[in-house]
């Protein structure tokens, strides 16, 4: 395991941890409002201190880690799950109608950033948690099809998936038995990296209100609500952020190590 | 080089078409009539009718697509339902912020990441090298709205050198404009700039690994000679490539970081409209958007096509 490896599955371990733990403990209760305690600076009874109704800062993340980690997971699930089979259908059909209509539809898909669609969706159904992951979803279907299709095609071309069409097997067989096996490491390397890029997506969405609505704490929109506070309260902005860096950060750093650990090219290169 | 100008065109236009139909129709989904929306609750059905006549929504969903889609051709985007003026107006006013603001940021994001990545690339292994691709790792991983509010922290707040927010108008100079513009496009340049770096360092490394530069050294050329005459150039297609696709997030990520700090640009339009469910507003602003996007890609995939000829080639 290399040191990426090891740092970045630590953190994002961290912030899985905290999610899981929000369910059954925070230090204080989320939802209790306690005036006389607001605005108070981190102490020993409140590490990441107060904000302005006197809600503990520390339990807020604990809870917002929930939302931004379950975002993106069923994110980068609904991507997967529907890029992958799309790029294995068109690798299988190459030059076909179907493989023009899916890598068309792509492109066009690729033309709306995440935010645009999430614009979309809000101006049509309102903001909500549901909406961020369709819109992020969405976005992720194209990046999975077009990796799939791409490692693909050039699996197809191999030996082992010649002597599988000699041996009779079926186009559909062979993109599930010999091909999405041989994937199976490029799209949990991609995973990890659609996954960190799928909690900035849902703070950015979240902090312009499209995301989780109150009173739900999420990273991004406790960085909205600090914003107006930040010249005498600047702790209320830090620490959401520190949380968003700090589990971006080990995603990606699980991505890189993950890649040299899976990738035997590179493993060779190096040693 | 000419077909293959042509074949991209058409699938602009084809991709342009299909993108405007999946706009509207998103759009017209929309619980709730703009009409009664905009008369408020005591309005009477007359009035109802005939605003909604006015506004030309009794038409049926094909022909009110047909007027919409032939009147943006023409620069013709309708008219605003809370504000009453024409949409095509009030998005080119935002627009002489956010687009000014999406190339200050290119440009910056460009200027820092080139050379740091090139720097990286030729001290490979080195002390340097280690710090450079930290860096970007950490520039990768903030949120640049984030950021937008510590540098608000620091240089607005604390050493007031800038003001935390507003745009005083392109009326007040050139100076004052850029300057208002500056913390946003730092903030928006550095995740863009984190990621350039990275594909800058890691295309020269390969080119400086190719047989044309061994060529090159055994002929005589330094190292030096030999990375800014063979490996930089060919080095840059990647680059061209990612900068391409940076544009487009960059005018999204406009969007947000016009959110911090007040800027009266297209960000702020679209999401006031939302509030408002002023749907025409956010119709245009979105199919602004994605044009720009499918107008870039198209732009990247020609200048790849000039500098690389294979890629002229179908697939």
């Amino acid at each position: 395991m290399t040191r990426n490896l090891r740092i970045g599955a630590a953190l994002a371990g961290a912030f899985a941890l905290a999610a899981l733990a929000s369910f059954v403990w925070t230090p204080y209760d989320v939802a209790a409002l306690d005036i006389a305690a607001r605005l108070q600076p981190p102490s020993a009874t409140h590490w990441f201190g107060t904000d302005h109704f006197g809600r503990d800062v520390f339990s807020m993340i604990l809870v917002g880690a929930r939302v931004s980690l379950a975002v993106a997971l069923v994110a980068v699930g609904i991507g997967m799950g529907l890029g992958v089979p799309l790029g294995l259908a068109a690798a299988a059909t190459r030059g076909s109608m179907l493989d023009e209509a899916i890598m068309r539809g792509n492109d066009l898909v690729f033309a709306f950033p995440a935010l645009l669609i999430a614009i979309l969706i809000t101006a049509a159904l309102g903001p909500s948690a549901l909406n961020a992951i369709i819109a992020i979803g969405v976005f992720n279907i194209p990046v999975f099809a077009r990796l799939t299709r791409g490692a693909a095609l050039s699996l197809w071309s191999r030996d082992f998936v010649l002597a599988a069409r000699v041996a009779g097997k079926g186009r559909a067989r062979i993109s599930a038995e010999h091909i999405l096996p041989n994937l199976s490491s490029l799209l949990i390397v991609q995973g990890t990296i659609q996954f960190s890029l799928g909690i900035l997506a849902e703070a950015g969405l979240s902090y312009v209100g499209l995301g989780a609505q109150p009173p739900t704490p999420s990273w991004g929109r406790m960085l909205a609500e600090a914003q107006t506070m930040i010249a005498f309260a600047p702790w209320l902005a830090l620490f959401p952020g520190l949380a968003i860096v700090a589990t971006v950060l080990g995603l990606n750093l699980m991505g890189d190590g993950l890649r040299d650990a899976l990738d035997p090219r590179i493993r060779r290169a190096r040693a | 080089m000419l077909a293959y100008a042509l074949r991209r065109l058409l699938s602009l236009a084809a991709s342009l078409a299909v993108a405007s139909v999946v706009v509207f129709a998103a759009i017209e989904i929309v619980p709730g009539d703009p009409a009664a929306y905009m008369l408020g609750m005591n309005a009477s059905p007359e009035a109802v009718a005939a605003l909604r006549a006015q506004l030309g929504l009794d038409a049926g969903p094909v022909e009110r697509y047909a007027d919409w889609a032939a009147g943006m051709l023409r620069g013709d985007f309708g008219v605003s339902y809370t504000y009453r003026t024409p949409v095509a107006g009030m998005v080119a006013d935002r627009l002489w912020v956010s687009l000014p603001l999406a190339v200050y940021a290119l440009a910056l994001s460009t200027l820092i990441a080139l050379p740091v990545g090139v720097w990286a690339a030729s001290r490979r292994g080195a002390a340097v090298d280690a710090g450079v691709m930290g860096a970007t790792q950490l520039g990768v991983a903030v949120p640049n709205f984030w950021f937008a509010m510590l540098l608000v922290l620091v240089f607005a707040v604390n050493l007031r050198w800038f003001s935390a927010g507003g745009f005083p108008g392109w009326s007040e100079g050139v100076r004052a404009g850029l300057k208002a513009l500056t913390l946003p496009a730092i903030a928006l340049a550095l995740p863009q700039a984190s990621i350039l770096a990275r594909v800058m360092r890691s295309a020269l490394i390969e080119t400086l690994g190719d047989d044309y530069v061994r060529t090159a050294r055994a002929k005589g050329l330094t190292r030096g000679q030999a990375l800014r005459r063979h490996a930089l150039r060919n080095a840059l297609i990647p680059v061209l490539t990612i900068l391409g696709l940076q544009f487009s997030f960059l005018l999204a990520g406009a969007i947000i970081i016009e959110n911090v700090f007040f800027l009266p640009g297209l960000g702020r339009l679209v999401f006031q409209a939302i509030a408002a469910r002023d749907l025409i507003v956010v119709e245009s602003v979105v199919m602004l958007l994605v044009f720009a996007v499918i107008l870039v890609t198209f732009a990247v995939d020609l200048a790849y096509a000039a500098v690389d000829p294979r890629l002229r080639r179908r697939h």
